[in-house]
């Protein structure tokens, strides 16, 4: 098997070389491997900091007018028929279902996608391609099955 | 650096999975899940295996929840359907187990391993737990794994549409 840790394959996420050389030394060699993590911190961060802003200069800064019609539960700008709390159709299970099926189906594609280029270098591009050919025609034979058996119609 | 980060993802992850548990609203507790879901993401990244911290957060916290949050709101329990808080004997049980578990998971993890942080750190070559490492794997060694799980994705949407279907 060819080893997946020859320098140039690279991933996403690659490491200095001071971090591998300075592995025993704890600190430096965390703070690197973490560092392409820094913009996620900054976002959250600043998501942070805009939520808890927004909150308390709305309740600061705003006038306080408190009227009945305000505070009456409305449905986008009209009033609410029947009961808010209804019981939803299993239907939406379904589908949520049928999505999630789907969505892992496409976690599979995206490291594929990502490594096709290599896997074709190595002559491997077309048992990789056919590999997930398969792949997806199993699930397509789920989805025609689905199809059929209208599960799709909304009825 | 590393080990704030772990206890603060810990302490994160054991709060969280508490609240799931102890909640008697489900929402509440589904949204603890959430939580949950994203401080475990943060100890995978600690462990550097990038790609699942990702799917945890996309798939999980994304796809699967909706999923919980279907279920709670088909059944859409009324506060008085909840119940009131039972001390049952079998909640007993599970306390006890909780605590023996916990218990010995800190004997075995306060017992000193000379070589289990060695280990670890030689381990993590470069790329390691990326999209192409993990892709390599996944596709050059583990192809039957692979078409396997195609097969698995094929059972759970018949099992789901006869379900379903049946019911309706």
């Amino acid at each position: 098997m060819r080893r997946v840790d020859t320098p140039g394959t690279g991933g996403y996420f690659p490491r200095p070389q001071t971090a591998r050389l300075k592995a025993n030394d704890e600190g430096i060699a965390m703070d690197s491997y973490l560092t392409p993590y820094l913009p996620i911190l900054v976002l959250l961060l600043l998501a942070g900091v805009m939520c808890v802003a927004i909150t308390f200069f709305a309740t600061v800064l705003g006038p306080r007018r408190i009227t009945n019609i305000k505070e009456a539960a409305f449905e986008c700008g009209s009033p609410t028929t029947g009961d808010p709390h209804a019981r939803h159709s299993v239907k939406f299970f379904l589908v949520a279902l049928l999505f999630i099926v789907f969505d892992v189906e496409s976690v599979f594609i995206y490291p594929w996608g990502a490594l096709l280029r290599d896997l074709n270098g190595d002559g491997l591009g077309w048992f990789a391609y056919f590999e997930m050919m398969s792949f997806m025609a199993t699930l397509a034979i789920g989805l025609v099955y689905v199809w059929r058996k209208g599960a799709l119609e909304w009825t | 650096m590393e080990a704030v980060l772990f206890y603060i993802f810990a302490i994160g992850v054991v709060v969280a999975g508490a609240q799931v548990v102890l909640r008697r609203n489900p929402i509440y507790g589904a949204v603890s899940l959430v939580a949950c879901f994203f401080f475990l993401a943060g100890i995978y990244v600690l462990l550097s295996a990038h790609l699942i911290a990702i799917l945890q957060v996309m798939v999980y916290a994304g796809a699967v929840m909706v999923l919980f949050v279907f279920v709670i709101m088909l059944l859409n329990l009324k506060e008085e359907e909840l119940g009131e808080m039972h001390v049952t004997t079998m909640k007993g049980i599970g306390l006890a187990a909780v605590l023996v578990l916990v218990g010995f998971i800190a004997w075995k993890a306060l017992t000193p391993v000379q070589f289990a942080r060695d280990m670890a750190v030689n381990e993590q070559i470069h790329g390691f737990g990326g999209v192409k490492a993990v892709g390599n794997v996944l596709y050059r060694s583990s192809v039957l794994p692979f078409e396997v799980t195609s097969l698995l994705l094929l059972v759970a949407v018949v099992s789901a549409v006869v379900i379903a279907k049946g019911k309706i």
